[in-house]
């Protein structure tokens, strides 16, 4: 099992929510999350002081998928969520070891 | 003092003194959401704090202090004449109770001390703040009330800046603004800068509270001019009209300044506009054409967006600019009475451009500044002397964790349903917020 993780533009999620369920995709976890990178923060000014606000917000999606299904689902995101300009994100795959579903106790695949 | 009560004006007088007390909430809503979340509650309780002391101190002895006769040179009234409002339930004078103007009056006092506090925001102990302000209320505006409002009639004698001095302020451009913004100025010096003034971001927290709070100011504002008439006449349509006029050439002057200097015109500018030209037009709403309001308004805009920077530059935390809205606000509408006052407007009198020479415009430089050094200096030794005896500033670790959690044991929003709370209901002594800091710095410290 993997776990896919992606950090998005907010307005995106929309579109990467509809491909992810295209592909078969049933659950996900999603937050709201801030940080920066490349795109750095913005300027906002208040009674003629500029402040720099480093962090950004942006959406953080968590998938647990089976081994063979992490590829697909990497590849829908990026494609869903892309804007081509700065700021778009990133998205990365983890090994998970075991899942368990609390409800039932299901264990690993059966409980993705 | 027994005449008939003129229902119109005395009913417009109430409406008045209540549309006044609206501007409290006002006030704290428009200084609350311009502090960080951490230190809102605190901020709106120094308004409703001083609301609830300086109203009942204005009537045991604030009133009679302001207009009761006078005690000697125009200086202050005599505290026992009407100590309680003795004598004055059945009084009327120009048609009106003389109980409803003590009222009305005594929301001046309120919103007058309450407009200190933004230049104090995050960092003052609250219970020194309360007896600052009982001290402030006696010790400054009472007199300075005294000797702007208060006019001799009959056998009565009152202040000498009305009085002998002639000078022109309709409801208060020297003994609300000027004071509260030369007061604000000593009390910020005094307490010092807030911790990381000038490094860490102190970005508003929530500007629609911001707008909220601006919009009761204005509604508030046509009473306290228009009220200040004392009569539903002719005279208070002129002003009430003059209010209106302000506010708004305040508001897009301060956008024309920001959209210029900051490439933005942005919704705290057009708040802040909008007060700066009711500040300017406070003194003069009653002295100028509805042409000159519209100029006065406009000019306080712009100088006050242009005066709020000083304070990085000088280096002092006038952490809500009531330096740069209300001081220089005050000044601009007070001397500009000197240059645009027209005779035809109520207050009968004709500034330097309608051919009054510069007779008026020495009166109001005078005043003003008799009133800006009388406060400043007051103020700076009330909050010197509270400072060294009570303690005024919060400790820093206090002031970095946050004032409201520290003095009031609250938060303002609770955003989160992860935060953790658990009940204890009824009071157990150590159970509360504070008794957790207290025993966590402990665990610190042990």
């Amino acid at each position: 099992m993997k776990l896919v993780t992606a950090v998005i533009k907010p307005h995106k999620w929309e579109d990467v929510r509809s491909a992810l369920e295209m592909v078969g995709v049933t659950g996900m976890t999603v937050s709201e999350v801030s940080g920066y990178g490349r795109q750095k923060g913005h300027t906002e000014v208040y009674r003629g002081a500029e402040y720099d606000i480093a962090l950004v917000p942006k959406i953080r999606v968590e998938i647990v998928v089976e081994d063979e299904d992490a590829d697909e689902v990497v590849i829908s995101i990026v494609d869903s969520a892309k804007t081509g300009r700065i700021g778009d994100g990133k998205v990365w795959v983890m090994p998970v070891e075991s899942v368990i579903r609390v409800r039932t106790g299901d264990q690993d695949v059966a409980a993705i | 003092m027994t005449q008939t009560v003129n229902n119109g004006d005395t009913a417009w007088l109430l409406t008045s003194a209540a549309l006044v007390l609206l501007m409290a909430p006002g006030l704290a809503f428009f200084y609350g959401g311009m502090v960080r979340s951490k230190s809102v509650l605190n901020m709106m309780m120094m308004t409703f704090g001083a609301l609830a002391l300086v109203s009942i101190l204005w009537v045991l002895f604030g009133y009679s202090l302001a207009f009761g006769d006078d005690l000697g040179g125009g200086l202050l009234g005599n505290p026992e004449q009407f100590a309680g409002f003795r004598g004055m339930l059945t009084a009327t004078s120009g048609g009106v109770p003389v109980t409803a103007f003590a009222v009305f009056e005594g929301l001046f006092a309120v919103i007058t001390v309450a407009l200190i506090s933004g230049a104090i925001a995050d960092r003052a102990r609250f219970g020194t703040w309360m007896v600052f302000v009982a001290l402030w209320v006696t010790v400054v505006y009472a007199p300075v009330a005294h000797w702007v409002f208060d006019y001799s009639a009959g056998g009565h004698v009152g202040g000498w800046l009305a009085n002998r001095l002639h000078l022109v302020d309709f409801a208060g451009g020297t003994a609300v603004e000027v004071n509260s913004g030369a007061a604000g100025l000593a009390a910020a010096l005094v307490l010092g800068k807030r911790v990381g003034f000038g490094r860490d971001p102190m970005r508003p927290h929530n500007l629609t509270l911001v707008m909220i709070g601006a919009g009761l100011l204005w509604f508030g504002w046509f009473g306290f001019n228009a009220g200040s008439a004392l009569r539903a006449d002719n005279a208070a349509a002129v002003v009430f009209t003059a209010t209106l006029l302000a506010g708004s050439a305040g508001a897009l002057s301060w956008l024309v300044v920001e959209r210029v200097r900051d490439g933005h015109a942005t919704s705290l500018g057009a708040a802040s506009g909008m007060v700066a030209g009711l500040v300017a037009i406070t003194p003069a709403c009653g002295a100028v054409s509805p042409v000159g309001a519209i100029l006065l308004g406009g000019v306080a805009g712009a100088v006050c967006a242009l005066a709020v920077a000083l304070k990085y530059k000088l280096g002092y935390d006038d952490s809500l600019d009531v330096v740069g809205v209300h001081l220089v606000g005050g000044v601009v509408g007070t001397v500009g009475i000197g240059f645009l006052a027209t005779r035809v407007a109520p207050s009968r009198v004709d500034g330097l451009l309608y051919g009054g020479g510069v007779d008026q415009l020495w009166r109001q430089l005078v005043a003003v500044a008799v009133v800006l050094a009388f406060s400043f200096v007051a103020t700076y030794v009330i909050v010197t002397v509270l400072e060294r005896t009570m303690g005024f500033r919060l400790d820093e670790e206090h002031e970095v964790s946050g004032i409201d959690l520290v003095v009031h044991a609250e938060t303002a929003y609770d955003l989160h349903a992860t935060a953790g709370a658990r009940t204890h209901l009824g009071h157990g002594g150590g159970s509360g917020v504070l008794a957790a800091i207290t025993r966590h710095e402990s665990d610190e410290r042990g």
